[in-house]
């Protein structure tokens, strides 16, 4: 039964990986239709008003501007299957080099990001849902509501000034500080400066980390948090729990067991959208913190115009946002067996 | 909302009654009130409940968790909402067992949890009981699901059991095999029993002594026998009439009306406006429980 | 039901009184809600203020390109409520034109998304199990593989970088919802009785779904449409936060944060002043859809 059981999971985990696979390259269809769809010459564009004409034709036919679209489109296909996507306009790289350079500290901050939006949310819906309508309920009810309404940004700004400026509680730019290094294994520095030993590094990388990631996890700290208070607040009322307690089982176990996971999968299910979220707001917040990371690269490359890049970004960022999808799916489905029943 | 009004029972050890009543009619707050779990916005406004010997109206958690877990227990109506979608039956199962042996003073080994388990389930006769333990609740059947309540009953009903319309939402097969095997439970451990239902044929063959409750007031008391042939009380002689049988000709004909709103309950005997006999003084004073005959009580004026 | 039969303007009467009450109803429960009058009030405030922003605000002329170097740099006072920035004109004159850009963009995005994803919803819904169902349902969902503000950030990254086509690109970024919402809900209603009806009775295809099908799902659609409102604006800020939206000197309140955000953290009150405008914006709209859904829940 288990080996037939694992066959089918695989199944449709590996269909709806390919599904994404396929949307991923309608993305970059799309993608790719708008940008030689929409007005404006890309080349003129990447280029500058004052470049001279010869080389701006040079390069549109560098990038096969003047060929018929689907034509356009089979060279580029063909150039990112086999990982080439092309010469950034801004660092004059490939775009595959620069993407291996910045992409880790966004992962740092994302990963950092969804733990502490974990963290947070759960302790705040367990707090607020624990005792409804008391004093702690009803801050955290009126705090998580205006949250939602301060966009990443914002909170980035007011995090910044309160607790790096005004309070110098906490570094205000970068991953590190000045005269900190570490050697570069995997990119991200909390991993790499523990691998070489240098705790003081360590902690210095985590104290830069803090007040971006929470700007980027506040907003969604608080969404989780409302539907795991109102979703506890709702099961606790069920059958099933009065089962249980008409037994004789302690509360506490009835509200961390038995409340709180069937409460859990719909909140879960939020934390993918949320993913989102924090994928599309890293790309303010990395350039307000100065964060060296793919979004700020992105956000550069957009203002730039500098076309390969920005097609680049888009797809690991389309990539990346797929695969937690999948991941945050998978865990709901282990979670919830109903769920699992019906792959 | 004031929905039990004035109940006044009595059972004795071994003894086994059962409540009548129409849904909402407030049977099964009677239930949870015995047990001390109704929901935050519900209590006891009065009056007291005493369990062998014992007021417990007041005791606290601690207290009442003792009973919970060793003295009495309570089947639930629908067996798929009682058990938690989420978790395997062992689980829960396992942590009920487990309260209860520390309750005994026992160190519950998880050796101890599979052995009392597997026992369990075989004995509320259910086939493959290892695969039962493994399954999620909406992977069995509406009889196991019922089974498997009964089991958990049983682990924490010694002295006491509460059914809340055990067979109502089974299939019409099912409801047969499952009544019989909670009077064959009982029997066994020779359990005092409090049975809700609107079955008249079940509470006919598992009780000695019925009470007829109607929004929220009992209407009418006396051994099952007794009631049976002769209902006094004008609601019980239209549940008895109404409920179809094997030997009466035609459908009996259902009861006008419907229950009072508990927000403002009327004055005087809340089955006045249903009543077929109703007097004027019927929706003005309430009648109170008066003994007919030697254990026949009934709280109607057509008997005054 | 009695029997006989209603005459034709009869029964169009009645419908109409009947629809009616409905409306009546619905605005009574909506009353009762304090949260979301108090939303209404405040959208309704702001709304007042974005149009008649010339006579509003105190400084108008500051909206747009001034220069006052004198008053640079103020913090807030009698004067200037919110401060003056690095030209000397006045944040809160500012912040309030930039709610009539901010409304604007609300105005044009959903009147654009609404109307196209609901009806291709429906449509797609209603041919369920065609061709035309698997393009339309294909072509949203590669939009909504992506997080939305990078998709919204990078069709914007692709044109000129103005406030019309930062809508555009928030556009383009939200209509597969909407389709992906009236498909849903269109599905779940195909195989009703009234549908088959009125298919028997001949009704042409665009008849059952803006006349049968569209009611129904109206009150989803705005509630959905509400909440959405506050997200737009969130969106849209972004994108002319990151420099891709609204160029300055154009009062919008995106730019204007990432306008004054440079001059942090000494003249901190200059940001507050759009950001607070942002905020007060999107927790009206919050408020407003909160309360609609209660409305609607019920329904």
């Amino acid at each position: 039964m288990r080996s037939a059981m694992s066959r089918v999971v695989g199944n449709y985990y590996i269909r709806k990986l390919a599904v994404s696979i396929v949307t991923l390259f309608g993305i970059s269809l799309l993608i790719f239709t708008l940008a030689r769809v929409l007005p404006g010459d890309p080349a003129r564009l990447a280029l500058g008003p004052r470049a001279p004409e010869e080389v701006v034709e040079q390069y549109r036919r560098a990038l096969r501007l003047n060929e018929p679209l689907y034509v356009q489109y089979y060279y580029w296909l063909i150039d990112v299957l086999q990982g080439r996507l092309g010469i950034s306009l801004v660092t004059f790289r490939d775009v595959m080099v620069d993407i291996a350079e910045f992409l880790p500290a966004t992962v740092e901050l994302v990963i950092f990001t969804l733990f502490i939006d974990f963290v947070g949310a759960f302790a705040l819906g367990v707090l607020a849902g624990r005792k409804p309508n008391s004093l702690v309920d009803n801050t955290i009810r009126v705090f998580t509501y205006i949250a939602i309404a301060i966009p990443s940004f914002v909170w980035a700004i007011i995090l910044q000034l309160v607790i790096a400026n005004w309070l110098d509680l906490l570094p205000a730019y970068g991953r590190l500080s000045i005269g900190m290094s570490v050697p570069r294994i995997t990119g991200l520095i909390t991993i790499d400066s523990l691998l070489s030993g240098n705790f003081l590094a360590f902690a210095d990388a985590v104290r830069h980390l803090i007040i971006p990631s929470v700007s980027l996890a506040l907003g969604s700290i608080a969404q989780e948090a409302r539907i795991l208070r109102a979703n506890l607040i709702e099961n606790i009322g069920k059958d099933y729990i009065l089962n249980m307690h008409s037994h004789g089982v302690p509360s506490t176990i009835i509200f961390f067991k038995y409340a709180l996971k069937p409460s859990t999968i719909p909140t879960l299910t939020i934390m993918a959208l949320d993913t989102a979220s924090i994928l599309g707001n890293a790309f303010l917040v990395e350039l307000i913190f100065n964060w060296p990371g793919l979004s700020r690269y992105g956000v550069i490359a957009m203002l730039r115009k500098d076309l390969n890049a920005i097609v680049g970004v888009v797809l690991v960022i389309g990539l990346a946002y797929t695969v937690a999808s999948i991941v945050i799916d998978m865990i709901v489905s282990y979670l919830n067996p109903r769920a699992r029943q019906s792959r | 909302m004031k929905v039990l009004n004035g109940v006044c029972m009595n059972l004795r050890k071994g003894q086994r009654i059962g409540i009548i009543g129409e849904s909402g009619s407030g049977k099964t707050t009677l239930l949870k009130s015995i047990l001390r779990i109704l929901p935050p916005n519900g209590k006891i406004v009065s009056g007291k409940i005493v369990y062998d010997g014992k007021d417990i109206t007041n005791f606290s958690e601690k207290e009442l968790s003792r009973i919970r877990r060793r003295e009495i227990g309570i089947i639930f109506q629908d067996p798929m909402a009682a058990l938690n979608p989420v978790f395997k039956v062992r689980d829960q199962l396992y942590d009920i067992l487990r309260y209860k042996l520390m309750e005994e003073g026992v160190k519950p080994t998880s050796q101890m949890l599979g052995e009392y388990s597997l026992e369990l389930l075989s004995d509320v006769r259910l086939p493959d009981p290892e695969r039962v333990l493994n399954s999620y609740p909406f992977q069995l059947s509406g009889g196991m699901r019922q089974r498997v309540m009964i089991a958990m009953a049983l682990v924490s009903a010694n002295k006491l059991l509460l059914a809340d319309e055990p067979t109502t939402n089974l299939d019409v097969t099912i409801q047969d095999q499952i009544l019989k095997l909670i009077h064959r439970l009982v029997v066994e451990k020779n359990l005092s029993t409090i049975l809700v239902s609107h079955a008249l044929g079940m509470v006919n063959r598992m009780t000695d002594e019925v009470y007829v409750l109607y929004a929220g007031d009992i209407a009418e008391h006396a051994p099952t026998s007794e009631i049976m042939k002769n209902p006094l009380h004008p609601y019980t002689q239209l549940l008895i009439s109404s409920t179809p049988r094997l030997s009466s000709v035609g459908v009996g004909e259902g009861i006008r009306g419907k229950l009072p709103d508990y927000r403002e309950p009327p004055q005087g005997c809340r089955f006045a406006p249903r009543c077929p006999y109703a007097m004027d003084k019927c929706f003005t004073v309430k009648p109170r429980v008066i003994r007919q005959n030697n254990d026949h009580h009934v709280a109607c004026h057509l008997y005054e | 039901m009695a029997g006989g039969t209603v005459s034709g303007e009869a029964f169009e009467g009645l419908e109409r009184s009947v629809r009616r009450e409905n409306w009546r109803r619905i605005w009574y429960r909506f009353k009762r809600s304090r949260l979301s009058v108090v939303g209404l009030s405040m959208v309704v405030g702001l709304l007042f203020a974005a149009i008649f922003a010339d006579f509003v605000a105190p400084y108008p002329h500051h909206a747009g390109l001034y220069i006052g170097f004198r008053d640079a740099y103020k913090p807030p006072s009698l004067e200037h409520l919110l401060g003056t920035d690095m030209y000397g004109r006045d944040v809160l004159s500012r912040v309030i034109f930039g709610f009539r850009y901010a409304f604007l963009l609300i105005a044009i995005v959903l009147s654009l998304v609404v109307p196209t994803g609901v009806i291709l919803g429906l449509v797609a819904g209603y041919y369920r199990g065609t061709w035309v169902e698997t393009v339309i349902i294909r072509l949203s969902d590669i939009f909504i593989s992506l997080p939305p503000l990078v998709l919204a950030l990078s069709i914007a990254s692709i044109l000129e970088p103005n406030i019309y086509n930062a809508m555009l690109a928030v556009s383009l970024m939200w209509w597969p919802w909407y389709v992906r919402l009236s498909h849903s809900m269109t599905v779940s209603l195909r195989n009703e009785p009234f549908v088959l009806a009125a298919e028997l009775q001949g009704a042409r295809t665009i008849h059952i779904l803006l006349r049968e099908l569209l009611p129904i799902e109206l009150g989803t659609i705005l509630t959905k449409l509400t909440l959405d409102a506050g997200w737009v604006i969130l969106i849209g800020a972004a994108i002319s936060f990151v420099g891709l939206g609204a160029q300055p000197p154009t009062p919008d309140l995106g730019t204007m944060v990432s306008e004054y955000s440079k001059y942090l953290p000494d003249f901190w009150w200059m940001t507050l002043g759009p950001a607070s405008g942002i905020v007060l914006m999107i927790l009206a709209f919050n408020l407003l859809g909160d309360g609609i859904r209660d409305v609607f829940a019920g329904e």
